[in-house]
């Protein structure tokens, strides 16, 4: 922590002002919005940082201005860095970072639409969150926001960028989609089958859901971030509770850390198995998505035993988990994943010896490195693509410090890559259940909840099924939460798109979107 | 080839007979319901619910007062059972479904009927024309604990043949749904449940389907998506409104972006609660709605 501060004051000193330190390994900066870019693009090229997210707050009632926070992490050391600039209602324009880091594209076109302010240089101004038919002036994350009794439809039209050529056309697809899957626009120009371009337009199943879970209880509040994506409702709701515990001081029992991982893993086997048999199922191995779909519902039943929820919600509160694990149920656990496990490794076994299967995930979809890097892509998409980088070793929330596992590193990019990185995750995660439930300690399973500290903030990260996931949460002057920012993995995700799909035949694009697995409404929010 | 062969030998068959209602996984956490005798109406649920699922009739005479669940709301969170004081909320399975004004009407609990808002007990509009229950089955579906009799599946074929000629076809439409309720309803094809065995498909199209499955609060900007699917489907067609959002908004009610249940938009036929309902609700619900 002390070198990380030395360095950012040794090589930024002239450009930023005040310098602190926040509980839960966090460094934060004051830099004045000119200095913005310059600030980020050192943090980034000269101290080796990762940019993160980045967010804003309304803090106009006690700094007359609003906050936009840029969250870094410097691996090596797991301290966070938040550079935070204000931003004045009377002059609304910031910086865009965009052009110097492209991932901050979306995150920026969201501030514009939720908070009314303008990302000045921003290469692609247009709306994002709201659809042309949301009035323009109206700002839900503006704590002066009132929603009118009737909210008018504008009827302007969304334009899409054209490719224009001999033989190019255009094809709309969605938002209601073909399959049982979520809505959301995907627009391809494609000439012949292969796509040239494909613009994905979402956000039609946004929901409000940071306003919603302002001044909710925190127990309230978990229930909420269980909804932000339901397959990945654990993931949601234990980055949610790290933030309360550190926001009312919780220290969780070490038992409960234990337990936590354990029905981490048990997400991302049912998650990663459903993926698995997706695939199967997109390329026509029926056999394949017949057999996994099965084993998928045996560990929902599973999950639903250990927890009462099939969708394991309702397991985590703020200060421990809501069940402990009995004796019998941890020989229950244990005997049950080893025959799914076993029952698994017979099925995926027959995978690699189906050509029709291999034929058509080889080499399909690639995602290149620098455009997973540029656009900072994460999770198992990120892995296939050959980026090193797992917040459960990396940062070691829960009990994962105390356990050993593998991360599994593909360099391919393609959906077989992806394929395999699930497939050997499902193996550690299988291990980490066996080892979590031995070294498990006795004790106490949940602490008391405190209530929540004023005017702090704290940040939660999980690296869900589908990758790393963040919850940020304000409190106001009397223990009240007044922002909540959500990032999730999908959101970061989604752009990647884009380019997977590039000079591939458009009957491939649901199979490529389908190893990518991506939430549209933990995106959408 | 052979390897495909023996594995499946040897997982052999595993779909479950009929939709096993009335005895899902003995340790789900299941739905609330309050014992009347136990109840002293102190209102400590009602005040930890975060769907407003337990509503108070009256909040000044403790003793006489009368406490309200509504399945239609409840998200089966659990939050309400530790909160009791008198040990008097135990969760119970069977989260049957229900027409609303059933859930509204008849819901099993004791101490009152269930309300909630003004649109929760309007019936909707094809609840008044043909009513025809299934033979043999009890009149609005089956209770929770009954098994469905021996030739249900012969009989659901029947009814489905009648009314829509051969096989049922079904949209399933997202309006804004976290993905769990999305989750369930492609386990229904999944070779333990095999919805297509009683001659239900999931089709691509709005223009091929007999039913819309909706699920999710309708978001602001799916309400057009969601009308021009509904106005795509040819008649007669049904509606079933699929979890608790799809039912009252749950969680997400009251948002900017949500304009509540999907009656909200289009009139809806059976009514599905849950958060997410189990697949065998889901199958229960669809059934339900042939029924009519």
């Amino acid at each position: 922590m002390k070198q990380v501060l030395d360095e950012v004051r040794g090589q930024l000193g002239g450009l930023i002002g005040k310098i602190w330190e926040e509980p839960g390994n966090r460094l934060c900066v004051l830099a004045d919005k000119k200095s913005v870019v310059p600030v980020v693009r050192s943090l980034i090229e000269k101290l080796g940082m990762r940019f993160v997210f980045l967010f804003a707050t309304d803090e106009r009632k006690i700094l007359g201005a609003f906050l936009i926070h840029y969250v870094f992490l410097r691996q090596a050391e797991g301290v966070f860095v938040t550079v935070k600039t204000e931003v004045r209602e009377n002059d609304p324009v910031f910086p865009s970072v965009t052009p110097y880091v492209p991932q901050a594209n979306w995150q920026e076109r969201e501030i514009q639409d939720l908070f009314g302010l303008v990302a000045g240089g921003h290469p692609d101004p247009r709306r994002l969150v709201f659809h042309e038919d949301w009035p323009g002036s109206l700002h839900p994350l503006r704590k002066d926001f009132a929603l009118p009794e009737n909210l008018p439809r504008t009827g302007r039209e969304y334009v899409f960028d054209r490719v224009e050529g001999d033989g190019v056309f255009e094809i709309p697809v969605g938002p209601v989609h073909a399959g049982i899957i979520e809505p959301g626009h995907f627009r391809f120009s494609s000439a012949g089958e292969s796509i040239l371009k494909l613009e994905i337009r979402h956000f039609y199943k946004h929901k409000g859901i940071e306003k919603l879970g302002e001044g909710k209880s925190p127990e309230d509040l978990i229930l909420l971030a269980e909804r932000v994506s339901g397959d990945n409702s654990l993931s949601h709701a234990t980055a949610c509770a790290q933030a309360l515990e550190s926001l009312s001081g919780l220290e969780i029992p070490p038992r409960a850390r234990f337990i936590r991982v354990v029905l981490l893993e048990l997400e991302r086997l049912y998650n990663h198995v459903s993926d698995i048999s997706g695939i199967a199922l997109d390329v026509g191995f029926g056999f394949g998505a017949g057999q996994l779909t099965r084993i998928k519902e045996y560990l929902m039943r599973l999950n639903e035993r250990v927890t009462g929820s099939r969708f394991l919600r309702s397991a985590v509160v703020p200060g421990g988990v809501r069940k402990d694990l009995s004796v019998s149920g941890k020989i229950f656990l244990a005997d049950e994943t080893k025959k799914i496990k076993k029952d698994f490794d017979e099925v995926i076994q027959i995978f690699w010896n189906v050509n029709s299967l291999v034929d058509r995930i080889r080499s399909t979809g690639v995602i290149k490195r620098e455009v997973a890097e540029a656009l900072a892509g994460v999770g198992p998409v990120a892995r296939a693509s050959g980026i090193d980088r797992d917040l459960r070793r990396d940062l070691s929330y829960a009990a994962y410090g105390n356990l050993l596992f593998m991360v599994p590193v593909f360099t391919e990019g393609d959906v077989e890559s992806r394929m395999r990185v699930r497939i050997q995750e499902v193996h550690e995660s299988f291990k980490l259940i066996h080892e979590a439930l031995e070294l498990m300690p006795e004790g106490a399973f949940r602490t008391d909840q405190k209530p929540l500290m004023p005017g702090r903030n704290a940040l939660g990260c999980v690296e869900s099924p589908r990758g790393e996931c963040f919850h940020w949460i304000m409190t106001d002057g009397e223990g009240k939460i007044t922002r909540w920012k959500i990032h999730s993995p999908s959101f970061v995700n989604w752009p990647l798109i884009e380019h997977a799909v590039l000079e591939n035949i458009v009957p491939d694009f649901p199979l490529i979107n389908k190893s990518m697995n991506l939430s549209y409404s933990g995106n959408d929010r | 080839m052979f390897r495909i062969l023996r594995k499946n030998i040897r997982v052999g068959r595993v779909t479950i007979p009929v939709p096993e209602t009335g005895k899902p996984e003995e340790k789900s956490l299941g739905i609330p319901e309050i014992e009347a005798g136990k109840c002293t109406g102190c209102g400590k649920c009602a005040e930890i619910c975060p769907v407003t699922a337990l509503p108070l009739s009256d909040k000044s005479a403790e003793d006489r007062r009368e406490l309200l669940l509504c399945r239609g709301a409840c998200v089966a969170c659990g939050l309400c059972g530790p909160a009791c004081p008198h040990d008097a909320i135990v969760f119970k399975n069977g989260d049957a479904a229900k027409l609303k004004k059933e859930l509204a009407d008849s819901f099993s609990f004791k101490l009152s009927e269930a309300m909630r808002d003004p649109s929760f007990v309007i019936p909707s509009k094809r609840t008044a024309s043909k009513n025809e229950p299934l033979s043999g089955g009890s009149p609005g579906g089956v209770g929770p604990g009954e098994v469905l009799p021996d030739d249900f599946e012969r009989k659901l074929a029947e009814k489905i043949r009648k009314i829509f000629a051969r096989s049922l076809h079904i949209r399933e439409v997202d309006t804004g749904s976290c993905n769990a309720c999305e989750s369930e309803i492609a386990g229904l094809s999944n070779p333990v449940y095999d919805a297509e065995r009683f001659g239900i498909h999931f089709v691509a199209s709005p223009r091929h389907a007999d039913m819309l499955l909706v699920t999710g609060p309708v978001s602001r900007q799916m309400e057009l998506a969601l009308l021009k699917t509904y106005q795509a489907v040819p008649s007669p067609k049904l509606v079933v409104a699929c979890g608790s959002c799809a039912i009252s908004g749950g969680v997400f009610g009251g948002s900017y972006a949500v304009l509540g249940g999907v009656d909200r938009v289009i009139p809806v036929d059976v009514y599905v609660p849950g958060c997410p309902p189990s697949p065998e609700a889901i199958l229960k619900g669809i059934f339900l709605a042939l029924d009519k």
